[in-house]
């Protein structure tokens, strides 16, 4: 693959504007798939399951079976249609999208046309410097998931060069509302910012909506994302790309910022772009050529015959619209205040996507400085260190059940750095861990003094500067208590005895 | 001919392609007689007895093994249905 | 002892209730008969290896005591579209040759749970593409009132199984009239519930928007009995409706007594004259309707003045929603795969097995239908045609503010002849211009046997349509004209039909 040339990021916007555009599917929680009572595995419970073991027969195409809607389906997606400001469809039907390919059991995608369930909306999206940009939204609409294809053979696991695939059609019906936006202007430098942020807010309501696990990890949210370039000054829009499948915050906006140096190298040069999808390579940090924009895109669009129109009763509407949570932003706004966080603070915490766990940390019973200590600080480096996500670490109620530990001094700040480990390890709550390892704080005094008195006698000429009252000399001595009581000592009260022995 | 024939997934021979031709027409007709009442102001009906919000509760229910899965299955590895190369990528 | 086979259903249900006879006599008489005539007759695909395990199962839960259906016992044909778990499900495609369903559709399973025996798969055009049985990929079934001639189509066989005594009940499936126009020709009882009356779980689709299963009988109360046994509320079937549905069977009972022809308004349709039908199917529609009149019913003169377009649309709604619903069959999942010579991709894998797994007439449709719905074309093409749909419900409802039922020929000619009209599929597509629009329109309609025409003595059949969910005034009709000609005829018509054991017609 030959490298692409790029256009150094700055001067590409200068000479360009950038517009956007992202089509994000979330796949639903619900317990069974859109359109089978098949277990659903994008749902934890049946997350990971064998292949082929979640399959009902309309989910593999299978002669004779037919579609029924999932109630809870249409539930979640008037709500997300509501949470992203849309109007909701007083009809709605499905289409089939008729296309071939093997991971699509009936050769068809049941999915919406022209009459998507939610349409005309915005979000509003925080960038990680506090700027509020507002994303026009031009429709959310239901559809189902393809299977799973694994290509075998061939060195790279990829599609090209594999000698054979195979199929697994747990995920084929999976739930999924795609919310495609409008094109986005405006967001010029902050170009790469604004799709990872904005991604992040999708995130954020699916997540307060509880519809979806909402992992990108698992393909819980998958982007595509829409980039084109406008000379300055230019109305019509440019050719966009449209790079399929970025599956995580960070490579949203690597991507986006990839082909924006990409065509602008491109267009600086007087070449074209070609109207294609793209796919992104996490190891490269580069995007290569897809399949082009063609006539195989012809996808026969019709009213699915086997469905019947979604005409959602106006009090079922207002009910899920007066259920819906805050908006993210909005949420923020409050947050900080009732936190009497810094800005600074406050992006650590927002950017670090540490609000919930922060918030449930706080209602659990720690103060906020200390939940966000906890989240910011050690949770997030042991997460970087294992490439994990911090909140699937430790649950709030034992950061919080920690810092109660500390608070009564139990534990001081190195032992319950030591208890977090534990906690991390599966190995139980705080206080199991305590117990286990036997890391409480040693407050009986009568074993510091024992073991002050052996330190004391073992280094007499300490002894002596300390009745001389040279006070800082004493360290020598709580040092070596403290490694005779393994850490497990409030270093504060070695010190006031050290000098009470002394003064003896 | 040859690209209906490519979107339908049917290897046309010559003969049929030539054949097949030839029968568009009908369509053509079809179509020429059907516009001949089917005016803007005529609404079109998908189903012939009209119902909507026709759903299901949210409960798991039918599932098959995964023996009933693959039972049918043309060629199959681990547990899944194998297939030959892919030349196309994903939609 | 009687011949069991020449019962009607109910005569040998109620043989079977009183444990007059055994359901494993009854079984074994069809198996017997199918094994004498089905050689020549070719209704099957398929004969059930199970059916005397079950019906033997049905004799001891009997013997038991244990409370049964009405017709528990008997014996019953399911057209080889609708998928079983116990038999191979094909459609009457090379594609499906083996297919083992891992569910039985709807239909089967509630037939199963009220007793009944499956007794084998019936034969059928490919994918019940076609109106003569002659498009199956297992050869053409036979008519048995002549073996030269075709038995209607789609549903051939189901209809040449009962016509030739080899089952008292099958199932059938109409899209275009295939319950119907196979009954015509066969001199058998079809009947087309309302759209959404019959579950299509488990039915291969060919177009989802008009495909209904219905039962295909001898007699009217036959098809009453099955229909109650089938119909109703399935929540696997979206458009299936949740009315709750009087008794079919208990229609036709009260039918039978002739009452209802009494001031009962007939409606004859302006612009179906007679010069597109033979001369001996004319005759005996007037004759029927002359009879009926003579009751006291009266014949109305209705215009529906958008039929006429219902072939047009059929054939463009048909064969889009066809080729999405045969999309499924491409060698991934189950059926044939034939892997071409050379560098394989599972595309040309798809595309060669479908090009040899699909017989011409399924692949001209499918054809056809993604040419309707390709680019840009379906608003004209697909949205048109379902507006010409709206059009005909317009003329139903007008018609049906002047009269309870409409009567027609159920098809323009008498079977003709193996072979004649399948090199002209617009000629074989005429077939279905009087039974289409009831499926465009999503209304009932049954077809009764109203005699032979004099011209070559092949059976006639007449149809009645009603208004959508009306299915019971077709039965309470149907059942009061087959008394009058049954008794006119001095017996059943099919008793005028070839033995086909005498060897004469073998
Ligand atoms: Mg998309
Ligand atoms: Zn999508």
């Amino acid at each position: 693959m030959a490298k692409d040339a790029l256009m150094d990021f700055d001067e590409a916007l200068e000479l360009f504007e950038p517009v956007l555009g992202f089509e994000v599917h979330v796949e639903l929680n619900t317990a069974t798939k859109m359109f089978s009572a098949a277990p659903n595995p994008a749902n934890e419970a049946h997350h990971g399951a064998e292949p082929n073991t979640l399959v009902a027969p309309v989910d593999m195409g299978l002669p004779g079976a037919l579609p029924v809607v999932n109630a809870e389906a249409i539930r979640s997606s008037i709500s997300l249609g509501l949470a992203l400001g849309c109007s909701i469809a007083p009809s709605s039907r499905f289409a089939r999208k008729n296309y071939f390919y093997p991971d699509l059991g009936k050769n068809y995608q049941i999915s919406q046309y022209d009459e998507p369930i939610a349409f005309e909306g915005s979000v509003e999206v925080e960038l990680e410097d506090g700027t509020i940009v507002t994303v026009p939204i031009e429709r959310a609409h239901m559809e189902e998931d393809a299977g799973k294809l694994t290509h075998m053979g061939g060195s790279t696991g990829r599609i090209q060069g594999a000698e054979y695939s195979l199929v697994d059609y747990n995920r084929a019906g999976v739930p999924l509302v795609e919310i495609v936006t409008k094109p986005i202007f405006g967001a010029e430098h902050s170009a790469p910012a604004l799709a990872k942020a904005y991604v992040a807010t999708i995130r954020d309501i699916v997540r307060g909506l509880g519809i979806s696990e909402a992992k990108l990890e698992r393909g819980n949210l998958r982007c595509d994302a829409n980039v084109s370039l406008r000379p300055r000054g230019q109305e019509k829009l440019g050719t966009r790309t449209e790079t399929k499948n970025v599956n995580s915050m960070r490579s949203v906006e690597r991507a986006v910022r990839y082909e924006i140096q990409r065509q602008a190298a491109i267009l600086a040069k007087g070449g074209t772009i070609t109207q294609e999808t793209r796919h992104w390579h996490e190891d490269t940090g580069r995007t290569s050529p897809g399949r082009p924009k063609s006539d195989a895109d012809d996808y026969r669009y019709f009213p699915e015959p086997d469905l019947l129109p979604v005409v959602p009763a106006p009090e079922l509407i207002e009910e899920l619209r007066a259920a819906l949570p805050e908006p993210p932003a909005a949420r923020r706004r409050r947050l900080k205040a009732e936190w009497g966080f810094t800005d600074l603070e406050f992006q650590d915490v927002a950017n670090g996507g540490l609000l919930d766990a922060v918030a449930d940390t706080i209602s659990a019973g720690a103060a906020p400085a200390s939940a966000r200590k906890w989240w910011t600080g050690e949770i997030t480096r042991v997460a970087n260190a294992q490439e994990r996500d911090a909140a699937d670490l430790v649950s709030p109620e034992n950061v919080a059940a920690l810092q109660r530990l500390i608070d009564a001094g139990t534990l001081t700040d190195k032992l319950a750095r030591q208890v977090l480990e534990g906690v991390i390890a599966g190995e139980g709550t705080p206080q199991e861990v305590v117990d286990a390892r036997g890391l409480a704080v040693v407050s009986d005094d009568g074993a510091l003094i024992a073991a002050i008195d052996e330190a004391l006698a073992a280094q007499p000429d300490v002894l002596a500067k300390i009745r001389d009252g040279k006070v800082q000399a004493a360290g020598a001595v709580i040092g070596a208590v403290m490694k005779a009581m393994k850490g497990q000592a409030d270093a504060a009260r070695v010190r006031e005895l050290v000098l009470e022995r002394a003064a003896q | 001919m040859r690209h209906l024939g490519v979107l339908a997934r049917i290897q046309l021979s010559d003969e049929e392609v030539q054949s097949l031709t030839g029968q568009l027409d009908a369509i053509v007709d079809n179509i020429a007689k059907v516009s001949e009442v089917a005016t803007p102001e005529v609404v079109a009906t998908s189903h012939p007895i009209p119902l909507e919000n026709v759903f299901r509760p949210d409960v798991v229910q039918q599932q098959l093994t995964r023996e009933q899965v693959l039972r049918n299955a043309p060629d199959q590895a681990d547990g899944r249905f194998r297939v030959t190369a892919i030349l196309g990528e994903e939609q | 002892m009687t011949d069991l086979t020449r019962l009607t259903a109910a005569e040998l249900a109620a043989k079977l209730s009183s444990s007059e006879v055994s359901s494993v006599e009854a079984t074994q008489a069809h198996l017997d008969r199918i094994a004498a005539v089905d050689g020549a007759v070719h209704a099957f695909l398929h004969v059930s290896d199970h059916a005397l395990e079950v019906a033997a199962d049905i004799d001891r839960r009997r013997a038991a005591g244990e409370q049964l259906h009405e017709l528990a016992g008997v014996p019953l044909a399911i057209k080889d579209v609708l998928v079983t778990t116990d038999m191979p499900s094909t459609s009457g495609s090379k594609i499906l040759e083996g297919y083992m369903s891992p569910y039985d559709a709807t239909v089967v399973a509630r037939s199963r749970a009220a007793g009944l025996v499956p007794l084998g798969k019936t034969n059928m055009d490919e994918f019940a593409m076609g109106s003569s049985t002659e498009f199956s990929a297992y050869g053409a079934t036979h008519n048995p009132w002549d073996l030269d001639r075709i038995p209607g189509g789609s549903g051939g066989g189901s209809a040449a199984a009962v016509a030739a005594f080899e089952a008292p009940l099958a199932l059938g499936s109409d899209t275009g009239g295939s319950i119907r126009q196979p009954a015509h020709v066969t001199g058998t009882v079809g009947v087309k519930p309302t759209y959404g009356g019959v579950s299509r779980y488990g039915a291969i689709a060919l177009a989802s928007s008009l495909d209904q299963v219905g039962p295909v009988t001898r007699t009217v109360l036959d098809a009453g009995l099955l229909h109650d046994v089938i119909g109703g509320h399935d929540a696997n079937d979206s458009t299936s409706l949740s009315d709750a549905w009087p008794s079919f069977a208990a229609a036709a009972r009260e039918g039978a007594t002739g009452q209802v022809l009494t001031g009962l308004k007939v409606g004859v349709i302006r612009e179906l004259d007679d010069r597109g039908f033979q001369k001996g199917v004319s005759d005996s529609f007037r004759a029927s309707l002359a009879a009926m009149e003579a009751q006291g019913a009266e014949i109305v003169e209705i215009s529906a003045p958008h039929f006429e377009y219902g072939v047009a649309a059929y054939y463009l709604i048909l064969p889009a929603e066809a080729s999405s619903n045969l999309a499924k069959f491409d060698s991934v999942r189950f059926g044939m795969r034939v892997t071409p010579q050379g560098a394989a991709t599972v595309e040309n894998v798809m595309a060669a097995t479908r090009d040899a797994g699909f017989g011409p007439e399924v692949k001209r449709r499918i054809i056809l239908g993604t040419y309707a719905l390709s680019a840009g074309y379906y608003d004209a093409y697909y949205g048109s045609a379902q507006k010409v749909r709206t059009l005909i419900q317009q003329d139903f409802d007008t018609a049906f503010a002047q009269v309870d039922v409409i009567a027609t020929p159920s098809a323009p000619t008498t079977a003709f002849r193996l072979g004649e009209k399948i090199d002209d599929p617009l000629q074989m597509y005429l077939n279905d211009v009087t039974t289409i629009p009831a499926n465009l329109a999503g209304v009932p309609g049954i077809s009764v046997p109203s005699g032979l025409a004099a011209e070559d003595g092949l059976p006639v059949g007449i149809q009645f349509l009603a208004p959508a969910r009306e299915d019971a005034r077709l039965y309470r009709v149907g059942a009061a004209l087959e008394a009058l000609l049954v008794d006119q005829w001095g017996g059943p018509l099919l008793d005028k039909a070839p033995s086909l054991t005498n060897g004469a017609s073998l």
